[in-house]
């Protein structure tokens, strides 16, 4: 099957280790799934593929970012000097005109280190980019596995940090989202499409932030008697409701952040006009 | 000799559902070196299959509760045929063996205050099962199982070795009870003391020797001797026929009980256990027109307790102060015959059975959380769902109250020093028909007392230990090895085919079954013995083929001769007890006998040598004798009504 | 009843000759061996293996007990999915589909469908038992039922091993098995430090470090097989995995957390 293929520190199929060791019932197959099992991991890696090329591109673009009064989320809060003046936006100049490379490259970093150790995309890329495991009961193509145990997958410990400062970026794109109902002179009590579009991408933000697991146990998991907090208890049912949904709300967030970027950029570049509701 | 591996214990368990494992843990926590044999592996016993609760007078849920009012629900439950001393310890003793399973880490479900939860369940006066969800077998077994753990935890940290005081023999079954060379021999093969057990590993095939002076048996029920049934393959009546073949009387083997609710289609799954549960939380039963037709077959001993009316049945779940309980909550045996009646009058469901609806009686959330296991099995084996649609369900083969006969209080065999028996092979707790939830306290209660008694006797015998002779190894050896030598029916006539084991096993079951079922006539169980005499012959030349590491066609042959003799005590009591009482209906003798009360039924080998070689088929293999109860302590008596004594007792035994 | 019937076979009867691969043999070698078998409307892996036993390989060998879903005896790989077969129906395969019967792939066998399981016993057993509160009597215990929920959940495991089974770490890395406890072990050590009455900590046993140091948790990737196997649906990686990694945080890689409880404890 496909796995035998896999590039990487492949091992070859002979009988030696893994479903082949010793003393294991002998049987040839690596696997003998008779379903797609590798639809999921090739789209998963097929969709990241795209997501990380298109946002590669956008964040090193450092153009069309800013189409007032809409600002994509990936320039957003925009800390450099050189940053396109945004009347009212996030651009807090903390960073000189030292800095010659895209100002998205500063703040990226956060939601990016937000996702990559969040425990579903882990699984995601676990699979569909490491194999390790490429689907369930489908042996995968590594002479050795050592987990998150040792350095630098042992960092993935610190994914409720990355938690907190999501939660500092989800403030800031709820305020550039509010900032969308201005129009582009500066004026409340404005909605076109780009405000909609803004506003579905926070709120996704908001529930995919909400739904990760680092906050269902700082919440309240982390409580040895629930009925000693009942509010924390409380809370963290709700939380829990939404972690259920944790994939679905990472794939959700992760495409209508992309789409938020996109629409900023067709706008920005005079591709498309903002249709105005009001 | 016969190669055999040899162990050395102080007390042997054969036996690892609940009743096996409390009594290693007591016997272990003695000081005593104890060995577990399982047939299956470690925490899969048929234990896990209790799904209702743990039967214990905590007081919890009402606070009127206490061991007397648990005394007498088991008392009317098993119709005064009970042993009262085994049902005053059980009632007086359980509910600290379920407190103790907290101590060691079981999580039941919670009452609002954070004490136990207690249920409803058929025959308790008031809500007295402390459960989890639906799996309460499976917390018990789970606890139990930790707690053993637990133990050889310790063992390592003083000593380095697990298994230095404890040790569990997973999948091995035993063939024989060893006896004292000297004894045995002096006392003509039948009497002397135990001294080990013979048996066979299932994996490998080996054969082992434990040498022990204390044997426990606590190898639960003989469900697989009948085609329909709810116990698992584990149930071949082995304890039952070790203690006959070692010596051991068993009583009260004509009650079988038929739990009313199992499921009856998909085929593959006909027997599987419906929890009593379903009806304790609201579940009711309908025939084909719709009916609620319970309130047609309350008997007159229960008149009193029972609703007579829809609406005064459900205004008990609510309010069962005011409320008299729903007759869907009669004794298992009632409801039984109830749903067997109605089937055979032509009113049953699609399937041949009757409607157990809890759709239209609780909210769908409610069910899946009460219920999961239920709402899971029904969905999984049959794509029904019982949130939405009634569940179709008969009767099913579920535990024998018989078995063997103990001493109450230390739960030691009649007759053989140094066998001990506990859990549904024991006999006498229970009487003629046990009530739901009875049997899990049952095997915390008397499988301490077991394992307790069985280290105390071991304790005592110092160096007068008991010895086990080669040959009675090598002659349990050649016995267990006779399948692979069986070239045809007749001995040494070739050509002819050996008998098929899987065969044989179902023609046994479809006898049962049909002969000696849930409803009994005389000429039926004459035919029974006699199909069985034959199926004996035959089982003589039940051959297998290939070799010994894990053959279940060799394990199956093997059993054989368990199952053949237990459904011959049943088949022979239930023939001689002439009237109806709990587990035990005549047809011919359709009412309950108050002169037939204090008789048990006693079933030995009819020959004392404990060889099955020599018998005549056609005589069968057990002979069986009446004996009469002790009396009822008269400050137990007291705490019935006299009218309602009336009803059982004659009027010699009450003294008037 | 209203139960829907199991699909009919093509020429409109409920029973028919099914097609199956049953892997045969013991530690020194074995084979897929071809059967055809009758197959029954509602109908189970099973009883499919059932009637082989009674009919054509009377010494096939298969591990089962209760045969609902219970007690977790008949574990195997069915076309390659590690399930329990009493709770595989037949009706989910097309009736002209070749079923293929393996013994689980991660645990040495022993003889046909029969792995030895003694892994998983063994790595129960290093995993220390609850710690009773001490001076808490019998009938004594208190314990709201928010505060058990999360553990009966665990505890509702039926110790079938398939996730054990399924887990890449050890199924694909027989030299892991020693470090590693498994989801089923790591879910117990979550199930205990979870129970409000465990009072290990007091005794001076830290299950949250415990679990990462000693019994391998930093091996899960929370790839989550053991989640999709488990045939009592326990969510094992959101509910006991996740949770326990968070808690090994809290210990380990938090100085929030640590500064909090030092504060607190002034």
């Amino acid at each position: 099957m496909a796995t035998t293929e896999t590039p990487g520190p492949a091992r070859p199929a002979e009988p030696s280790g893994g479903v082949h060791a010793p003393g294991r019932a002998a049987i040839a197959a690596r696997h003998l799934r008779t379903d797609r099992w590798w639809l999921a991991p090739a789209v998963t890696a097929t969709v990241l593929t795209v997501f990380v090329v298109y946002s590669t591109w956008r964040a090193f673009a450092n153009a069309d970012y800013y189409a007032a009064p809409y600002i994509s989320p990936y320039y957003s809060p925009c800390i450099a000097t050189d940053c396109v003046n945004m009347r009212g936006g996030a651009d807090l100049q903390i960073f000189g005109p030292w800095w010659g490379l895209s100002p998205a490259l500063l703040v990226l970093i956060f939601p990016l280190g937000f996702r990559l150790t969040c425990y579903y995309y882990r699984k995601a890329y676990y699979r569909g980019f490491w194999a390790a495991p490429p689907a369930c009961a489908v042996a995968e193509p590594h002479g050795k596995y050592t987990g998150e145990t040792r350095f630098p997958l042992i960092l993935q410990n610190v994914h409720r940090y990355f938690f907190y400062f999501a939660l500092v970026f989800a403030v800031i794109l709820t305020y550039d989202a509010a900032l969308g109902f201005r129009d582009a002179a500066g004026h409340w009590g404005h909605m076109g499409l780009g405000t909609v579009v803004l506003l579905v991408n926070v709120a996704l933000i908001w529930v995919y932030t909400l739904s990760c697991h680092s906050c269902r146990h700082i919440i309240g998991g982390r409580l040895k008697n629930f009925s000693k907090h009942p509010v924390r208890y409380r809370m963290w049912g709700w939380v829990g409701r939404l972690t259920a949904h944790h994939m679905a709300l990472a794939w959700g967030s992760l495409v209508m952040v992309a789409v938020a970027d996109l629409y900023v950029y067709l706008v920005a570049s005079g591709a498309f006009a903002d249709p105005t509701f009001f | 000799m016969t190669r055999v591996e040899r162990h050395t214990y102080d007390v042997v368990v054969v036996g690892a559902g609940g009743a096996g494992l409390r009594a290693a843990i007591e016997a272990r926590e003695q000081g005593l070196r104890t060995a577990v044999i399982c047939k299956s592996l470690f925490g899969k016993a048929h234990t896990v299959m209790a799904e209702g609760g743990i039967a214990a007078s905590m007081g919890n849920a009402n606070p009127h509760d206490n061991w007397q009012v648990h005394f007498r629900d088991t008392m009317r439950g098993g119709k005064f045929l009970n042993h009262w001393r085994m049902a005053e310890l059980h009632a007086k003793e359980a509910p600290d063996r379920v407190w103790e399973l907290e101590t060691w880490g079981a999580l039941f479900d919670r009452t609002k205050d954070g004490r136990i939860s207690q249920r409803n369940f058929g025959g308790h006066e008031y809500a007295r099962l402390a459960h989890v969800g639906d799996r309460t077998g499976l917390e018990l077994i789970r606890t139990l199982q930790q707690k053993i753990v637990s133990l050889q935890q310790e063992d390592h940290a003083r000593c380095g070795d697990y298994e230095d005081r404890l040790r569990v023999f997973q999948e091995c079954t035993v063939t024989r009870v060893l006896k004292d060379e000297e004894t045995f021999r002096a006392e003509g093969g039948r009497g002397g003391r135990v001294a080990g057990v013979f048996g066979y590993v299932r994996e490998s095939g080996r054969f082992f020797v434990i040498e022990a002076p204390a044997v426990v048996l606590a190898t639960g029920g003989i469900g697989k001797s009948f085609k329909v049934t709810s116990n698992s393959w584990e149930y071949t009546g082995d304890g039952h026929a070790l203690a006959l073949l070692a010596g051991a009387p068993l009583i009260n083997m004509e009650f079988v009980q038929f739990h009313p609710t199992g499921m009856v289609w998909p085929p593959s799954v006909k027997g599987i256990l419906v929890t009593e549960s379903v009806r304790g939380d609201g579940g009711v039963l309908r025939n084909s027109d719709g009916k609620r037709f319970m309130f047609d077959y309350i008997p007159d001993v229960f008149k009193e307790k029972y609703a007579q009316s829809e609406e005064e049945a459900d205004g008990w779940y609510a309010d069962p102060e005011n409320h008299r309980r729903p007759p869907e909550l009669l004794p298992r045996d009632e409801v039984a015959r109830a749903i067997n009646s109605e089937v055979k009058a032509g009113r049953g469901s699609p399937h041949g059975g009757v409607f157990l609806d809890v759709s239209t009686r609780l909210p769908a959330e409610e069910i899946k959380r009460r219920l999961p296991s239920m709402h899971h099995q029904f969905k999984e084996l049959a794509d029904v769902d019982i949130t939405a649609e009634p569940m179709e369900v008969g009767p099913t083969c579920h535990y024998v109250m018989g078995g063997v006969d103990v001493d109450p209080d230390s739960a030691a065999a009649t007759g053989v020093p140094g066998l001990f028996a506990a859990g549904e092979v024991a006999g006498g707790m229970h009487g003629s028909n046990r009530l739901g939830g009875n049997s899990l306290s049952d095997l915390l209660v008397f499988g301490r007392r077991a394992g307790l008694h069985a280290a105390e006797y071991a304790a005592e015998l110092d160096d007068d230990r008991p010895r086990v002779s080669a040959e009675q190894v090598d002659t349990a050896a050649a016995e267990a090895l006779r399948p692979f030598s069986v070239e045809g029916g007749e001995p040494g006539a070739p050509g002819v085919p050996a008998e098929n084991p899987y065969a044989l096993h179902q023609e046994l079951q479809q006898t049962m079954n049909d002969l000696v079922g849930i409803i009994r006539r005389a000429g039926e169980m004459s035919e029974a013995l006699h199909r069985l005499g034959s199926l004996r012959e035959r089982s003589r030349s039940a051959g297998v083929e290939g070799h010994r590491q894990f053959n279940p066609g060799w394990h199956l042959a093997i059993d054989l001769r368990n199952m053949l003799l237990v459904s011959e005590c049943v088949a022979r009591a239930a023939l001689e007890r002439t009237e109806s009482r709990g587990g035990h209906t005549r047809d011919d003798y359709p009412e309950m006998d108050r002169r037939w009360r204090k008789t048990n039924l006693v079933c030995e080998l009819a020959d004392r040598s404990g060889e099955l070689a020599a018998v005549d088929p056609s005589a069968g293999q057990i002979r069986l004798s009446r004996r009469d109860m002790p009396p009822i302590r008269g400050d137990l008596l007291a705490l019935f009504e006299k009218d309602e004594l009336l009803k059982y007792l004659t009027d010699e035994e009450l003294g008037t | 009843m209203s139960a829907a019937p199991a699909p009919k076979a093509a020429d409109g009867s409920a029973a028919y000759i099914g097609r199956f691969k049953v892997w045969r043999g013991d530690a020194d070698g074995g084979e897929l061996k071809d059967f055809e078998v009758e197959v029954n409307e509602g109908e189970v892996v099973l009883d499919i293996i059932h009637r082989l036993q009674a009919t054509q390989a009377h010494d096939l060998a298969v591990r089962w007990n209760c045969k609902a879903g219970k007690c977790g005896s008949c574990s195997a790989e069915i076309n390659g999915q590690p399930r329990l077969m009493c709770m595989t129906r037949m009706s989910v395969f097309a009736p002209d589909e070749t079923v293929t019967v393996t013994p689980m792939r991660a645990f040495p066998v022993v003889r046909d469908l029969v792995t030895d399981v003694s892994f998983n016993y063994t790595k129960a057993r290093e995993i220390p038992s609850f710690v009773p509160p001490p001076g808490v009597g019998l009938g004594e215990y208190r314990m709201r039922q928010e505060d058990v929920g999360r553990s009966q959940e665990f505890r509702k495991c039926i110790e079938c091993f398939l996730c054990q089974n399924t887990c890449h770490v050890v199924r694909d890395h027989e030299e892991n098995k020693a470090a590693f406890a498994g989801p089923r072990f790591l879910m117990r050590i979550a199930e205990l430090d979870m129970h409000p009455l465990d009072a290990a900590e007091e005794a001076g046993l830290d299950r949250k470090s415990a679990a990462q140091d000693e019994h391998g948790l930093g091996y899960c990737n929370i790839t989550k097989c053991c989640t999709e196997v488990c045939p009592e649906n326990i969510k094992i990686t959101d509910n006991a995995l996740i949770p326990l990694k968070e808690r090994a945080v809290d210990r380990k890689y938090d100085p929030l957390v640590w500064l909090g409880n030092r504060i607190r404890r002034r």
